[in-house]
């Protein structure tokens, strides 16, 4: 696992938009997580976005603006742990591209960097353990897109949910294909992509699973959204909200 | 000529096949099959890797420098008795075919399989010009028989099944029993193919790769088809595009390897041709002339730009879009381009222009599957991002046909709120404090929220954000 003297001491939290504003209970549980692990959690005020929405439509300089103003929120050198797969991955793999050229592309760099993806650094850095006090359930687990192939993130939410006396992983017909959530596709090709979500819809009630679970908020937002106009009674919930709520100390 | 065509419209197209279920559960079951055959040809994930790593860097040494190894093809076809013919638009290229097939007083011409005859649109230029142009690929065959254009690059009728087939081959085959038998099927179509490649006066082929230290055309095939078109007709011509040139001899078997297991998940096709050129003196079979075209049509502008130049690396093997979730839900007729999918994301608006073809670019949910799959690293998402920034650009000059001309005074006026609220600390606050006392980011029937809840319930903003929570619980800050 890891050793003592690998573990940072500190870490900067980057809650993200769609969860500082959809899903904070999903963030505070993050935050929790790795307070309990003994890291000390900084959480700066008035971070908002990575800027993917404006990039992945074409707008670069509009989301340049906004990354920049991230930058100056997360000095130091402390790793910066995101509960989300796709914010991680556009800082990690856009963040680069999109300030090439510009005055704080060194900075961007060292930024990129520093991101880790939340059960990334839960499994790969702390080597977290945890103790099940919940109730036994059956879940279905969802990856984004952007956490399998931008963070190279597949194992570790499954290796934190094995440890779980309680959940059941119920397999998930077609899991690493997308929910059609996609940020703006969702809006701009609504047909194809609540095609999408509607499969993905389908596959996890066939799955047998009473909480949908992913580490994603963009996904969890469609999928739900999908399952509730289904008629469904099926959970969305974030993996930190989940992993928190089942092995907290009450 | 004939009138300008209707302006391509992927958003009815794509509307219509979505509301098409047999046309779907085609795809679906298509697609999933090919998937997994995939998967288990590329089972090893380091032998994969390297592999993918040789076929990247073999195409991009040979983009780096491709004017030179042209040159290189050239001079070595020659020495080796095939002419070539440069064309830098479509019209050209089907002006010089007609040009070879006139000076031979051909009537009647075979074609195996070629997405630039594709691009060329070729079979209905010869029938205007009195030429009847017969596809020799059972897939080509059964698509042209029906009118239709190849909606996969590889598997060209991949959207029609079995029984779609059967019917169609009883309506247009003289004395074709009706059958759903797929040799007998098959067999029918052969019966009428096997005839034609004797009468043709001459054959039509793609190319796979070209080799430019030996002048010779690789052909890759399954059914046999593009070694009779090349080889029974007197005259051959070949058709390739300019970025099909490989340096070396020693260059083609990782690519083939590669091509072959991505597109069917074949070790190796049951055909590999290599034409080194006419028939020599003495010898008894093969074409009398060999000719290669070699067709431009905006690669050049491709090539043009550092990034973009990697679409041109595609060695035309389909796995983007068997992988792709948004073609395997409306297949590839839908796209109302030559190339569907993603790498036809690419293809199409670079060719046609970003401005006319943004409809394409936007329809990607950006997963990542089609660039996880491409055998020689094509970043496809990257590549899709670049060209929507390129289509919303606010000016400035570019290689890219159509820059800034699809950027929407509402939504770049509207791109410029977010950034200036989500840049300044103070205002985003201010704002995600009134979304959530309000209880929503937007008024109800604004056309993103309309959108989104045509499929789903609409997200409520929670009544508190992360911000407040951590500051009720001390969180601190930086």
């Amino acid at each position: 696992m890891t050793d003592a003297s690998s573990r940072p001491r500190a870490v900067f939290y980057f809650g993200t938009c769609l969860v500082d504003l959809f899903y904070p209970e999903a963030g505070l549980s993050g935050i929790r997580l790795l307070q309990r692990e003994g890291v000390r959690v900084v959480f700066p005020r008035g971070q908002s976005c990575c800027g993917q929405p404006a990039y992945n439509s074409g707008y670069a300089g509009e989301a340049r603006e906004v990354a920049r103003a991230q930058l100056r929120r997360f000095p130091g050198e402390e790793p910066v742990v995101v509960p989300s797969g796709s914010c991680a991955g556009m800082i990690r793999r856009h963040y680069p591209d999109l300030f090439a050229g510009d005055p704080d592309e060194t900075a961007a760099r060292a930024f990129a960097n520093r991101v880790v993806e939340l059960t990334e650094f839960l499994v790969g850095v702390l080597g977290v353990r945890l103790a099940d006090r919940g109730a036994p359930v059956r879940v279905a687990w969802h990856s984004s897109c952007h956490a399998l192939r931008e963070c190279g993130v597949d194992r570790q939410p499954l290796e934190l949910l094995a440890q779980l006396s309680g959940v059941t992983v119920a397999p998930l017909a077609r899991d690493k294909e997308c929910c059609g959530f996609g940020g703006t596709f969702a809006v701009r090709h609504p047909g194809i992509s609540g095609a999408m979500a509607d499969d993905k819809a389908a596959a996890v009630e066939e799955s047998g699973a009473g909480v949908l679970l992913s580490g994603d908020a963009g996904c969890l937002m469609n999928v739900g959204g999908r399952l509730a106009a289904r008629g469904s009674r099926i959970v969305p919930r974030h993996v930190a909200e989940f992993l928190w709520e089942r092995t907290r100390e009450r | 000529m004939s009138a300008e065509p209707r302006p391509a419209d992927f958003r009815r197209a794509s509307t219509a096949a979505l509301a098409d279920g047999p046309l779907r559960a085609n795809f679906r079951r298509a697609m999933d099959g090919l998937m997994a055959k995939r998967a288990a040809r590329f089972a090893d994930p380091v032998e994969w890797r390297d592999l993918r790593a040789l076929g990247a860097a073999i195409r991009a040494r040979t983009l780096a420098r491709l004017p030179e190894h042209l040159v290189r093809l050239e001079a070595r076809c020659r020495e080796n008795g095939i002419s070539v013919r440069w064309a830098e638009t479509t019209e050209e290229a089907n002006a010089i075919v007609l040009e070879i097939l006139r000076r031979h007083g051909a009537t009647r011409v075979v074609k195996g399989k070629s997405m630039v005859s594709e691009e060329m649109h070729l079979n209905d230029f010869l029938e205007r010009h009195g030429i009847e142009s017969l596809e020799s690929d059972l897939g080509e065959y059964i698509i042209q028989l029906d009118g239709e254009t190849p909606s996969h690059i590889i598997m060209p009728a991949i959207h029609k099944n079995r029984g779609q087939i059967a019917k169609l081959f009883g309506r247009k085959i003289r004395d074709a029993v009706y059958t759903e038998d797929v040799d007998a099927l098959t067999a029918i179509a052969r019966r009428v193919l096997r005839r034609k490649f004797f009468e043709a006066d001459a054959g039509i082929s793609g190319v796979n790769f070209a080799v430019a230290e030996t002048g010779t055309l690789c052909l890759v095939e399954n059914e046999g088809n593009g070694r009779m078109s090349t080889h029974v007709p007197p005259v051959h011509i070949a058709l390739m595009g300019v970025e099909k040139v490989v340096p070396r001899l020693e260059d083609v078997p990782p690519l083939y390897s590669l091509l072959t297991r991505s597109a069917t998940a074949q070790p190796i096709t049951t055909y590999f041709n290599m034409i080194g050129g006419p028939r020599g003196p003495g010898e008894k079979d093969g074409p009398r002339e060999v000719h290669l075209v070699i067709l431009d049509n905006g690669r050049s502008r491709m090539h043009a730009d550092r990034a973009l130049q990697a679409t041109l690396r595609c060695i035309r093997c389909g796995a983007c879009m068997n992988h792709c979730p948004v073609y395997t839900r409306i297949g590839g007729h839908a796209y109302e381009a030559v190339y569907p999918g993603p790498i036809g994301q690419l293809v199409t608006p670079q060719t046609e222009g970003v401005d006319r073809r943004a409809d394409l670019l936007e329809a990607s949910s950006l997963c990542g599957a089609c660039g996880e799959v491409c055998p020689v690293g094509i970043p496809i998402p990257e590549l899709i991002v670049r060209l929507r920034t390129e289509a919303a650009a606010p000016g400035g000059a570019s290689a890219v046909l159509g820059r800034g001309g699809a950027r929407h005074r509402v939504e770049s006026l509207a791109w410029r709120v977010w950034s200036t609220v989500l840049s300044r600390p103070r205002l985003y606050r201010a704002a995600a404090l009134a979304a959530t006392r309000l209880g929503r980011l937007v008024p109800a029937g604004f056309p993103p929220l309309s959108a989104w809840t045509r499929f789903r319930s609409a997200p409520r903003p929670a009544r508190r954000s992360l911000h407040e929570l951590a500051d009720d619980e001390r969180i601190p800050d930086a």
